[in-house]
């Protein structure tokens, strides 16, 4: 276990100030950057090597970041009405991610490590295979420009302690305290950390638009990146332009000392898997003998792998949607040669909709109304579809997954929050609908704490063939799902989309699976012992 | 590397400033410039508009510190005088150094409002805010002049002391936690201000004698500004309306 944490950090190169492996990941740089260097200076003027070069950073600017953060810095360019959060303003040099305290300029290797990683949970990309170590650096050098802040500017990254050692379940269960009653982390985002706490519905950024607190069980969604020295800095230093305040001064004031913060990072880094999940192609659907669980919370369930499907914003078909809530899916599937069974999870802060977030949903709707035509004009239920081809494909062709087309068309469960229910038909593309009449899914859908759980069932075989999937034990059925949520102004076609997927009914697992690994391991020990017996006699004869 | 050097000398060189907390003026004390003092009464004529109430729900420990349903003082008329209009002088005054306010500027967070709710400070004069509320607030502040700051203050009575080291009329201050909470601080460079009560009135002291500009700033109805003389030692009435 603690061998992964280890490997984790080094790989990820996610760790905070002062770690060794980010110092050794700079050395690293610098060395091949180093050689990088010399060989290009031999071909160049070593002039424009001696610095950072703010012209030479225009050039970069004006070609690569322009689009979205604007020619004058002002994070208006072409690209910025489509998304939420807006590209930042460098006009007043606020900086969410920082090492400086709060209000207080970013140090020169803040700003490069976002460039060089990018801002995870948003449409900031990394720049580190696209533009060179000195390119980034002549960025770094243009972006001051657009702000007379920087000028006879030295920002001091803060100190900070030293990140005490792994936690125990007490160390935890007291940083849990702090979280929820003392620093009342709680009240934005939310009493499980969904980003669905009391306060969270009127969050507004410094330019005013919406913004969300952040779903604290998705650490690979942070925007300052997602380790427990990541999480501890956003907490000591704030997320400046945004609600997130720096706690630095609850530590003066003597309210919790440096090394309690330290615990409610780790306490909140708890909140996310070890690892980002993996991306599988094939959802195993598992075989009961017996009962299938019968709710999203029956305890069968604990034995079902989950699978993890992440989600993108629906961009192929207007009217469009770059910012989706829903970034992921949780799939687990079970069948019991009669019936298929399939739950999705996902983390949605409001079940939708909620008079409460009208603030926040009308926020949305002024942000983007540029979009693709008018949007709604009040909040819509959250809603799931889940698409499979009517029929299995022939060899590799798939039906478009953006709700198929007239050639092929597609066999949906479409489920809404509100009215809770789900329908079943099929569609000739995204936002079509042809309800096949009785439907045979039944569902339960439950929501509580910002998260919703969604089960959905079935009879492998249905009743017309012809419109509706069959689900064939052994075998592979195309699956995808699309994910919308009311209160962020989504719909039937602004949301969020998935690739094809596939997923598989397990079959029983044939006897020679079992006596296989026997037979081997008789044989390997017999081999052993007639190794050992010919030694011993070859001894003897000595 | 020879590039890294060089990079690392310019940072070197940079010197301080950008910072939001600061020394500010007072290292030396200055004498007062005079004992003279501007007094009036901000009026408000016509119909105030209405003040929104505040849901408070899901704040209990807030909402029992009011008699009925909380309301944002945006627009606070009392018999006919408004209050939270900051007042300054902006003309007349000799040039400076000019003495820092003896007491830090201090704005409360109490029952889930700011009181005052715009307070003015010179630039570099401690200003504390402190919460009275058992409850967490963040103070946002939101300058465009100055940096910004964004301070967790998550139990009653604690108290945290920032400073401007830039004029700025006016930041606004916020909470997050509390959507409804605004108030404003004014920055300036002399201590030649005030901020009127709920009975509209103020006071400007300490001033030599001269013929000053005045103006008046409130959050929604703007400025309105006058010229008054006052002699030495003496005292001169300024009044002002807003509205009408």
């Amino acid at each position: 276990m603690n061998r992964r944490v280890v490997s984790r950090r080094v790989v990820s190169g996610e760790s905070g100030v002062g770690s060794g492996a980010h110092r050794n990941r700079q050395s690293a740089w610098r060395l091949v950057g180093g050689g990088v260097v010399l060989a290009y200076s031999l071909l160049t003027t070593p002039d424009s090597l001696l610095s950072q070069d703010a012209e030479a950073g225009k050039v970069i600017y004006d070609q690569w970041c322009a689009g979205c953060h604007g020619e004058t810095g002002a994070g208006d360019g072409d690209a910025a009405a489509f998304m939420l959060p807006r590209p930042r303003d460098f006009r007043m040099a606020i900086y969410q991610i920082r090492t400086t305290a709060s209000g207080e300029l970013p140090t020169d290797s803040d700003m490069r490590r976002v460039i060089d990683n990018g801002m995870p949970g948003t449409t900031m990309p990394g720049w580190r295979d696209k533009l060179s170590g000195g390119e980034r650096d002549d960025v770094i050098a243009y972006l001051k420009t657009f702000s007379r802040f920087f000028d006879g500017a030295s920002p001091q990254a803060i100190d900070i302690g030293r990140q005490p050692g792994r936690p125990s379940d007490e160390d935890l269960a007291e940083a849990r305290r702090l979280f929820a009653d003392e620093l009342q982390c709680v009240r934005c985002h939310g009493n499980q950390g969904r980003g669905d706490g009391t306060s969270a519905p009127t969050l507004t950024d410094d330019a005013g638009f919406p913004v969300r607190a952040a779903d604290l069980a998705e650490n690979w969604n942070f925007n300052g990146g997602g380790t427990v020295a990541d999480i501890y800095m956003r907490m000591r230093t704030g997320l400046d332009g945004t609600p997130m305040p720096s706690n630095s001064d609850v530590i003066d004031a003597g309210i919790i000392t440096d090394e309690q913060l330290w615990r409610v990072a780790q306490y909140v880094r708890s909140l996310s898997p070890d690892d980002p999940p993996a991306r599988r192609d094939v959802v195993r659907a598992a075989r009961f003998e017996g009962p299938l669980p019968s709710s999203p919370e029956d305890t069968l369930w604990e034995n079902v792998e989950p699978y993890y499907i992440p989600m993108v914003g629906q961009i192929t078909i207007k009217p469009r949607w770059f910012a989706p809530t829903v970034d992921g899916l949780w799939v687990r599937a079970a069948h019991n040669d009669e019936t298929l069974t399939v739950k999705l999870t996902w983390n949605d802060a409001s079940q939708s909709p909620d008079p409460e977030w009208d603030e926040f949903f009308q926020g949305v709707v002024q942000t983007m109304t540029d979009i693709d035509g008018p949007l709604p004009t009040q909040q819509g239920p959250d809603r799931i579809v889940v698409q499979f081809p009517v029929k299995a494909p022939e060899g590799t062709e798939l039906p478009f997954f953006l709700g198929g087309d007239t050639r092929r068309p597609v066999y949906l469960w479409r489920w809404t929050s509100e009215p809770d229910r789900v329908e079943e038909g099929t569609a000739t593309g995204l936002g079509t609908f042809l309800a096949t009449g009785a439907s045979e899914v039944t569902h339960t859908a439950v929501f509580s704490e910002g998260q919703w759980q969604l089960q959905f069932t079935r009879s492998l075989v249905p009743a017309d063939s012809s419109i509706a999937a069959t689900f064939v034990p052994g075998e592979r059925l195309p699956i995808a799902f699309y994910a919308a949520d009311g209160t962020d102004a989504e719909d039937a076609t602004r949301g969020a989309i998935s690739a094809w997927y596939a997923i598989y009914l397990d079959v029983p697992t044939p006897p020679r699976v079992f006596v296989a690994p026997i037979v081997a391991a008789l044989f390997t020990v017999g081999l052993g012992l007639a190794i050992v017996w010919q030694a011993q006699r070859q001894q003897r004869k000595t | 590397m020879r590039r890294f050097l060089v990079a690392s000398s310019v940072f070197v060189f940079l010197g301080c400033g950008g910072g939001d907390g600061g020394s500010g003026g007072g290292a030396a004390a200055v004498d007062p410039l005079g004992n003279a003092s501007i007094t009036g009464a901000i009026s408000f004529v016509g119909t105030a508009p209405a003040n929104p109430t505040i849901d408070m729900a899901d704040e209990p420990d807030c909402e029992a510190k009011f008699t009925g349903t909380p309301v944002d003082p945006i627009v606070s008329v009392s018999d006919g005088k408004l209050a939270n209009v900051f007042i300054r002088v902006v003309g007349g005054l000799p040039d400076g150094p000019y003495p820092m306010p003896s007491e830090p500027a201090r704005i409360n967070q109490d029952g889930c409002l700011y009181s005052p709710r715009v307070i003015g400070a010179m630039v570099g004069q401690p200003i504390e805010i402190t919460n009275s509320d058992p409850l967490l607030h963040n103070i946002k502040a939101m300058p465009t002049e100055n940096r910004p700051f964004n301070i967790s203050q998550p139990r009653a009575g604690m108290t945290t002391t920032r400073r401007f080291n830039t004029p700025e009329v006016v930041i606004p201050l916020e909470c997050n936690v509390h959507g409804w909470m605004n108030a404003y601080v004014a920055v300036v460079d002399h201590p030649y201000f005030a901020v009127t009560g709920a009975d509209g009135s103020f006071t400007i002291g300490g001033l030599p004698a001269g013929t000053y500009q005045v103006e008046a700033w409130h959050e929604t109805l703007g400025t309105q500004s006058g010229e008054v003389t006052v002699e030495a030692d003496g005292s001169a009435t300024l009044d002002l309306t807003f509205g009408g």
